[in-house]
């Protein structure tokens, strides 16, 4: 019997002999070790079994001579023990380890955007041309329970609770400094404070060198509390307490301590090499009352000037969840659907636990409008919002804002190769290793980061104005602005939509 | 001084005139259950009349706090520095996730204190307890000291169950004959004669702290918990 199952590589390298100059780029871009000289052939070779596909080499080839392709070794075809199943079973019997992934879940469960059509104007309410037009894609997010209430002169008083002003309904989600590299959070603050929004320093603290992002930062207090001190919660302009997220609902965190660098031990504020253990819950609230105890002592350690957002996951009783959260003196939900990415979460936990934004933003916003508390608050659904046609169906199932992640890395160069967990993402990413960082330039990141977000906002224009709207607001909980396609009775009933060609 | 007559007051209204207040020393008299007393403060003495709410001295940052009465919940959470010394008991999750500073409680401790206390250069947190603490005492310690000197005399154990769950640095010393039941696997425990030079220091402040006489604390024997590095409180991974 084998000691370790032999699994053989999911890749394969495949070099064009004719185009190849073996000017050995490829080698030293990977650090993974796939590729290598050989002294005695004068020729590159490639260790498949070490390839992730990330596909940095095929994209820095000068010669366009690399591919990678699926491998097509093949186990016996069988619909219910796929390759990857069966992998999976001889790395837990190698290792007797839980098995561990990043970024979001790829299975193909069913993905509700896509059942999801916009509507248009024709003949009645004419659409809107938003280059001739102001489209106006700027909101707030915040309580909106401002009362009328007037001083001694007959002046309005302004009761309006602390809240966040975005130009476009997009905000980069929260993504720690230890999970990703600096150089990637400095592309994400430049590119946020240059689109009039939001980035989130996840729960890793706050670099120094960022303090001077403040107004564009989202500041996050997780279990652990890592970096949590008084200067930290005065550098934002929010405060988001994370109770859970969609990649991995119900468990903590763990940075190994490996990963934990002079820099990042000291954003974290804890010792260099010590692991940082985020417990699974924070074990100070097991109830609304007690969340409620940790917003307003937050509140109070920031003078109630900055609005408080709590995160959770998607999961059973998002929508009962919501209520209670929204009860708690929070000025903002953030929901996090299961398809959300992470950097890293067992690889059950990802695929198996928490469920689809569509169905828990449309629960969530339909229970806080029957309650009448949907003013108390305001939400943000992420996990994961792929498209600027994501945003609009989000914001019309009544959303006020989106978070992006996956998205935003794209952007910076991320393929997806779901190996952040390593440590060695070759773009430069999601890796503390400084010759690896020093691939992401902040000036050509954070320029790429703002391209996405304004081509999105031009699509999000298009569509508002081919639905004759004119104004981000509007469109917020307007489901009768969307249509299902291939979904059930049951489906339509939980996301409030009705099926493509019902009337109105 | 300033002193504060926090009779009939509510919690954001005291606490807006602690912050304005320019004095340094406050004296708080008639508290009685307002919450957040003395959140993130710096460069202040406080002394409080009577029982504050939940969340005394929430990431406090330098300033002290004494009080003269019992606490509530979530004393010093995330408290970065100063001091905490209450002449009474505490509530459950005292000393939450702090990284520095002091609380000295002169009697006992309710369930999941110093859950998560951790340590960061000089800063070095410490809770020490004069009598017994609940269960679930150091869970996820990740650095700092936790001293529990079982002065209490209702004949109850010293600590509950499940002390240092999920430790994985720092130090718990409880002063006690017997290595207490159910310790986590990842815990390892051992009877020590007196008290490391730093720890014993701590109880000399917690003895000026309250009048108390060090000595027989001193000359005690402790049981000392630290997590145990052959047995680390992680999962085993394997990437897929
Ligand atoms: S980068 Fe391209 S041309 Fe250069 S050695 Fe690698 S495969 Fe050949
Ligand atoms: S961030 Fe890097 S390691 Fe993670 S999936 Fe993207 S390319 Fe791979």
């Amino acid at each position: 019997m084998m000691d370790r199952m032999y699994i053989s590589p999911a890749y394969e390298v495949v070099r064009d002999a004719a185009r190849c100059t073996t000017c050995r780029l490829c080698e030293q871009q990977c650090a993974n070790g796939v590729h290598a000289f050989d002294v005695r052939t004068g020729r590159m070779t490639a260790d498949n079994g070490r390839c992730v596909n990330c596909h940095r080499c095929v994209c820095m080839c000068p010669t366009h001579a690399l591919k990678i392709v699926r491998s097509d070794d093949v186990y016996p075809e069988n619909a219910n023990w796929d390759a990857q199943t069966v992998n999976e079973v001889y790395r837990q019997a190698d290792s007797g380890g839980v098995l561990l992934s990043s970024m979001g879940n790829p299975k193909p469960q069913p993905i509700f955007w896509d059942r999801l059509l916009i509507n248009a104007s024709q003949v009645t309410n004419p659409s809107i041309d938003p280059l001739r037009e102001p489209m106006e894609t700027r909101l707030f997010l915040g309580k909106r329970t401002a009362k009328i209430e007037r001083d001694k002169n007959g002046k309005l008083k302004n009761t309006l609770a602390p809240g966040l002003t975005l130009e476009v309904p997009i905000l980069f989600s929260a993504m720690s400094y230890g999970s990703i590299s600096y150089n990637a959070h400095a592309c994400l603050a430049r590119a946020a404070e240059e689109l009039g929004t939001y980035y989130n320093t996840g729960e890793g603290g706050l670099h120094r060198d960022f303090y001077r992002y403040s107004r564009n930062t989202i500041v996050q207090v997780a279990s652990g509390r890592f970096g949590v001190f008084k200067d930290y919660l005065g550098k934002a302009a929010a405060i988001e307490i994370k109770m859970g997220q969609g990649a991995k609902p119900g468990i903590g965190g763990h940075l190994p301590g490996m990963k934990l660098t002079a820099d990042v031990s000291e954003t974290r504020m804890i010792p260099q090499g010590t692991d940082a253990i985020s417990p699974a819950p924070h074990h100070d609230i097991y109830s609304i009352e007690d969340l409620r105890q940790l917003v307003c002592s937050l509140k109070e350690a920031t003078e109630y000037r900055k609005p408080v957002i709590v995160k959770v996951a998607a999961v059973h009783n998002a929508a009962a969840i919501a209520s209670g959260i929204a009860r708690s003196g929070a000025d903002i939900i953030a929901i996090d659907g299961y398809r959300g990415g992470t950097g890293a979460a067992p690889t059950r936990i990802r695929d198996n636990v928490g469920i689809p934004i569509e169905l828990a933003l449309a629960q969530v916003d339909q229970r806080l409008r029957d309650e009448g508390i949907r003013d108390e608050v305001s939400l943000i659904a992420g996990g994961s919002i792929r498209s600027s046609a994501d945003v609009v169906k989000a914001i019309a199932l009544g959303a006020d804002a989106c978070y992006i992640g996956t998205a935003a890395l794209l952007a910076l160069g991320c393929h997806l190769c779901r190996s952040c967990h390593t440590g060695l993402c070759n773009w430069g990413i999601a890796t503390q290793r400084p010759e690896l960082v020093a691939r992401l330039d902040p000036d050509v990141g954070s320029r790429r980061l703002v391209n996405l977000v304004t081509a999105w906002k031009r699509e999000i224009q298009e569509m508002m104005g081919g639905m004759g709207i004119n104004s981000i607001e509007a469109l917020r909980g307007n489901r009768l602005m969307l249509r299902g396609v291939g979904l059930t009775d049951r489906e339509l009933d939980i996301l409030g939509v009705r099926y493509a060609g019902e009337n109105m | 001084m300033r002193t504060i007559d926090a009779e009939g007051m509510d919690y954001a209204q005291l606490n807006a005139q602690v912050r304005s207040c320019e004095e340094e020393e406050i004296c708080i008299t008639r508290c009685i259950g307002q919450r957040y007393i003395g959140t993130g403060l710096s460069g202040r003495r406080i002394v409080v009349d009577g029982t504050p709410g939940n969340a005394l001295g929430a990431y406090l940052d330098g300033a002290t706090i004494r009080v003269n009465g019992n606490v509530q919940e979530a004393t010093g959470d995330t408290m970065n520095a100063g001091v905490i010394a209450v002449a009474g008991s505490a509530g459950d999750a005292t000393g939450y996730a702090m990284r520095g500073g002091r609380i000295f409680v002169e009697g006992n401790v309710g369930y999941r204190c110093g859950i998560h206390i951790k340590a960061y250069r000089e800063n070095r947190p410490a809770i020490v307890i004069g009598g017994r603490a609940g269960s679930f005492l150091g869970e996820y310690q990740a650095g700092g000291t936790i001293i529990v000197l079982g002065l209490h005399t209702d004949g109850r154990p010293i600590v509950g169950n499940f002390c240092g769950t999920g430790m994985h640095g720092g130090e718990i010393f409880l002063r006690c004959e017997h290595v207490p039941p159910r310790l986590p696997a990842q815990v390892r425990a051992e009877r020590i004669a007196s008290l490391p030079a730093e720890a014993a220091s701590l109880v000399q402040e917690w003895c000026a702290a309250f009048g108390r006489d060090a000595r027989e604390l001193l000359s005690s024997a402790y049981i000392r918990l630290t997590p145990d590095s052959n047995n680390p409180y992680r999962q085993m991974y394997i990437a897929n």
